[in-house]
């Protein structure tokens, strides 16, 4: 009789799920630990040259973002020569000075001397658009400046 | 219907597992800083007095638009630049630099470390990773010097051991144990003693 039976377990036994939010929470932490905030989305190629007598930019000071570069891949329209962004868009060299009163205008007043500005620019980029954007921040007295580049060896940015 | 359930996988150790890859991670991954090369423009002056400066004070670098380097009207690789200018900023020529080890004593070259000047001029085609370069080439002479400077001058304040950019990286940290203060006068000493004065033709 079926009755006594014994059935076999013919089904899979459930897969306990109890520790799914243990992984969900261990990525959760892992992303919010790990991921950098990006401020902007680049358009054009940032490929930061290398040097290694380098200083760490204070975070405690505030810090201003210039890129420069080639447009980058779905921006051609914009031409192949290296071109200044700021914040999200394209922008002229007129516009610099414009952007760093904005930047300043944001800060707290006491900060304002300590605004960095730190330069990201492409290594294929050339001096004659790094040197007319130092002359625009002279214009608006923005004079301290850095050029971020990674760690490493000075000498092989030019292969 | 008697069923018999099939035994369930354990899964009380799942949380430490998890814990324990969350821990890895917190721990091998480095959050990517940003660093660089600090410099201060010059501000803009209305009305520019000219200073005259002795030719041989100055140590000419040029970089053209073929990422040429030219020191002292001299071809020259990058690699080599760096030797150059610590030789020409530690020459010593009229003998009031006391501190300068191991110095040249050329009389064609700088007189002594505060009056002599590294000029840099590049052209518009130039390439920012070759000035890049350059800049990062002329900043490590200038360390060069004042590490040498700090591990002469370091001992006698109580600073074992120390260089010049182990100096400064004490002197910002926080955990730092010792007297900042001190440090501090040792640090800008030797910034007097070796005034790092690059100017950028435009």
């Amino acid at each position: 009789m079926s009755k006594f039976k014994k059935k076999k377990s013919g089904d899979l036994p459930a897969i306990s799920t109890a520790s799914l939010p243990d992984i969900v929470f261990m990525l959760l932490f892992f992303f919010m630990v790990a991921t950098v905030m990006r401020e902007n989305s680049l358009k054009i190629q940032n490929n930061i040259p290398l040097a290694d007598q380098v200083e760490k930019l204070d975070k405690k000071n505030p810090i201003s973002y210039i890129y420069m570069g080639k447009p980058s891949k779905g921006y051609e329209k914009f031409g192949t020569e290296a071109k200044i962004q700021l914040n999200d868009q394209f922008a002229e060299l007129s516009e610099v000075s414009a952007f760093i009163s904005a930047e300043r205008a944001a800060l707290r007043e006491e900060l304002i001397p300590f605004l960095t500005v730190a330069l990201k620019v492409d290594k294929e980029a050339n001096m004659g658009i790094v040197g007319d954007v130092k002359q625009e921040l002279r214009k608006v007295n923005a004079l301290k400046i850095n050029y971020t580049t990674g760690k490493g060896d000075a000498l092989t940015n030019m292969n | 219907m008697a069923k018999r359930s099939a035994p369930e996988v354990n899964a009380g150790s799942m949380a430490d597992i998890a814990f324990l890859l969350l821990i890895f991670f917190l721990v091998t991954t480095t959050i990517e800083k940003d660093s660089g090369i600090n410099r201060k423009l010059p501000p803009m002056e209305e009305n520019e007095e000219d200073v005259v400066i002795k030719q041989k004070n100055i140590f000419t670098v040029l970089l053209n638009g073929k990422d040429q380097l030219l020191v002292e009207d001299e071809l020259m690789e990058v690699k080599d630049l760096r030797a150059a200018a610590v030789e020409f900023l530690n020459n010593n020529g009229d003998g009031s630099c006391d501190y300068c080890i191991g110095a040249g004593k050329d009389p064609s070259s700088s007189d002594n470390p505060d009056k002599a000047i590294v000029s840099l001029k590049n052209e518009r085609e130039t390439s920012y990773a070759a000035y890049i370069s350059v800049q990062n080439e002329l900043v490590a002479a200038y360390n060069t010097l004042r590490n040498k400077r700090a591990l002469q001058l370091g001992p006698t304040q109580g600073f074992r051991d120390m260089n010049f950019v182990e100096m400064q990286s004490n002197y910002r940290d926080a955990r730092f144990v010792g007297d900042k203060e001190k440090l501090k006068a040792v640090i800008d000493q030797i910034k007097i003693e070796f005034p790092m004065k690059l100017s950028e033709v435009q």
